[in-house]
């Protein structure tokens, strides 16, 4: 597991006190953190930390409303997620973006089909398309029975892997996964972070959002915690113990109370 | 095995029969043969060349009206104005080729341009709201129904127009929208071509074109596809137009076929074509269906309707046997998705 140590020049992408109001609501306010090729930033924060809402910013799926958002040292704004997109950044949602009743072939190349032919007769490189996936998908180590089967078939961890490998095959220099092991057994959770961990090998920058520090520390080399729209602080790996992460994450008093409450109950 | 495939010895165990189970037409492919087998039995007339050559024509116009509702169906949407849109457009045509004295072919050009606005406004009220599709094309199915007839009183005097065979270039339109061709020594209608071509069209836009991979995303999952860049507004308008290009194509043969229309033509259609879409294998939930599907469930109305005209049935029975029809095919298509879909896990 060796890590880059690319310090040098400018982050793939720079957060500069990016904040996002929508109405009265400050939902994001003063976010500061980097992503570096071959790096992982994990995003941590409970439910309502606004992790969500800065995924949409990073997607443009939403334009921030303050602060600046830095692609290798330009100021960049996204208009729509397709702009985002072409500019390398590729999320992964945690409804994962695909349609369960397509065939995972079409399903890999949604919204970026190749096609062949020409004039009216252009269509669909459907040969290509299943091709491709079969081999991408083995090369990341996914072990699909058939890529005509609808994406609805796999498994959680598996629609999670083949959603990593699209947005890798596509040029992704950035990629973004909300939550991809929440709803997770432990063992399928333990897949999704090897395929992180290959994402990151292969020099992508990854943005890893999860409420779950035992998830995020083994892979992370940058940690930033939220709390209701707000940076508890942007930390490099050797900065922050995972206990300190799960303290700081669960507000370490209250989490402390919560033992106290729930521990007495059964004694009495 | 169905199909040659260069994959692992696990995939064979899930067998022809459950590939074939997942394909959105064997519902309406079985249904059709029943019906074809029932009343073939029953009646000779049925099972004659002018026999077929008459349910073949019932199924035709509403065929191509299924296909294109289909699509739409696929791309998660319904279209209530489609029917009367099919008696907008035909009426058009009588209009402005009788009271305009213009030619047929202008009227046609104009019927056309006047649909395709009506489908897009249907697409485009329906993305730019996020209301359903149903409530907007409920206002605009009852709006066009009002036009038909008033203004058709209004440059007719009456409720229907008539005498488009006079107008300048009917014969050639006549031709291509409304002619006969001999087969085994019996007259086809020129419609069952362009039905056969609508569903050929439509298969292949479905499945083997960008588009149609953006229809069935669209409709399985709005949010995700648009999140992944799938243009899905443009997606949707372009399948409200293309319900509306299929109602003009309808209208404009009702309209040479005739040569005089009435206001209410086509008013009560739409639930048909729906019907059709979904005994063809099209879920009401959108992304999942097929033209082929929707086709042969034409197919299946056209064989009932004159099925029991042969065999001298009373026509209330036809409704029964539609909706009798339709709840089955609701229910496999239900349980056939169920069953495709399970124990692959």
């Amino acid at each position: 597991m060796s890590t880059a140590s690319g310090a040098a020049g400018a982050p793939l992408l720079e957060l500069r006190e990016i904040g996002k109001d929508f109405g009265s609501v400050i939902a994001l306010d003063g976010i500061s953190t980097t992503v570096r090729a071959g790096q992982v930033t994990c995003v941590l924060g409970d439910n309502g930390a606004g992790k969500s809402t800065l995924i949409k910013v990073l997607s443009g799926v939403h334009r921030p409303t303050r602060g600046e958002l830095l692609l290798d040292g330009a100021p960049v704004r996204f208009g729509a997620p397709r702009e985002a997109l072409d500019a390398g950044i590729a999320t992964v949602y945690q409804d994962l973006a695909m349609i369960p009743l397509m065939a995972i072939w079409r399903n890999f190349f949604l919204g970026s089909e190749p096609t062949t032919g020409w004039g009216p007769f252009r269509r669909f490189d459907s040969a290509t398309a299943k091709d491709v996936t079969r081999r991408e998908l083995a090369a990341m180590g996914i072990d699909v029975r058939d890529v005509d089967q609808p994406v609805g078939t796999l498994s959680g961890g598996e629609r999670q892997s083949v959603a990593i490998a699209r947005a890798v095959h596509f040029g992704a220099r950035v990629l973004i996964l909300d939550e991809p092991t929440s709803a997770l057994g432990v063992k399928q959770a333990g897949v999704v972070l090897r395929y992180i961990a290959r994402a990151r090998d292969q020099g992508l920058g990854v943005v890893f959002i999860t409420h779950n520090p035992h998830h995020a520390h083994p892979v992370g080399d940058r940690f930033l915690l939220l709390n209701r729209g707000r940076s508890l602080g942007d930390f490099a790996k050797g900065e922050v113990s995972r206990e300190e992460l799960t303290t700081m994450m669960a507000g370490g008093d209250e989490l402390t109370r919560l033992a106290e409450e729930l521990g007495r109950e059964p004694r009495s | 095995m169905g199909r040659p495939a260069r994959a692992d010895e696990r995939v064979a165990a899930v067998g022809l029969w459950r590939r074939l189970l997942v394909k959105p037409e064997l519902g309406s492919l079985i249904g059709a043969v029943v019906i074809l087998v029932f009343f073939s039995a029953q009646s000779q007339v049925f099972r004659s060349l002018s026999g077929i050559a008459n349910w073949l024509d019932v199924a035709s116009t509403l065929g191509i009206m299924a296909v294109a509702v289909a699509l739409l169906m696929i791309g998660g949407h319904f279209d209530l104005s489609a029917g009367v849109l099919t008696g907008t457009t035909a009426l058009t045509v009588g209009i402005v080729a009788v009271r305009f004295g213009q030619a047929i072919w202008v009227a046609i050009a104009v019927a056309g341009v006047l649909a395709l606005a009506i489908g897009a406004l249907n697409g485009w009220l329906v993305t730019r709201t996020g209301l359903p599709s149903f409530i907007i094309t409920l206002a605009t199915f009852l709006m066009l129904q009002g036009l038909n007839l008033g203004l058709t009183k209004l440059f007719t005097g009456t409720v229907q127009v008539r005498g488009i065979a006079e107008a300048p270039g009917y014969h050639s339109a006549e031709l291509v929208l409304a002619s006969t061709f001999s087969l085994f020594g019996q007259q086809f209608r020129i419609a069952i071509v362009w039905w056969l071509l609508a569903t050929a069209v439509a298969t292949w836009v479905l499945l083997r074109t960008r588009f149609g991979n953006w229809v069935f995303a669209t409709g399985g999952d709005e949010v995700a596809s648009r999140n992944v860049g799938v243009p899905a507004a443009r997606t949707t308008i372009a399948l409200f137009m293309t319900t509306a290009g299929a109602a003009w194509l309808v209208g404009s043969i009702t309209a040479v076929r005739l040569t005089s229309v009435q206001a209410n033509t086509g008013t009560g259609q739409e639930l048909i074509y729906i019907v059709a879409a979904v005994i063809g294998g099209c879920l009401l939930t959108g992304g999942f269906g097929s033209a082929i599907g929707a086709a042969l469930g034409a197919l299946v109305f056209g064989m009932t309707q004159q099925g029991i005209v042969y065999l001298r049935w009373d026509a209330d029975w036809f409704y029964f046997f539609l909706g009798a029809m339709l709840l089955l095919a609701v229910l496999s298509n239900r349980a056939v998705r169920r069953y495709a879909e399970a124990a692959r896990r």
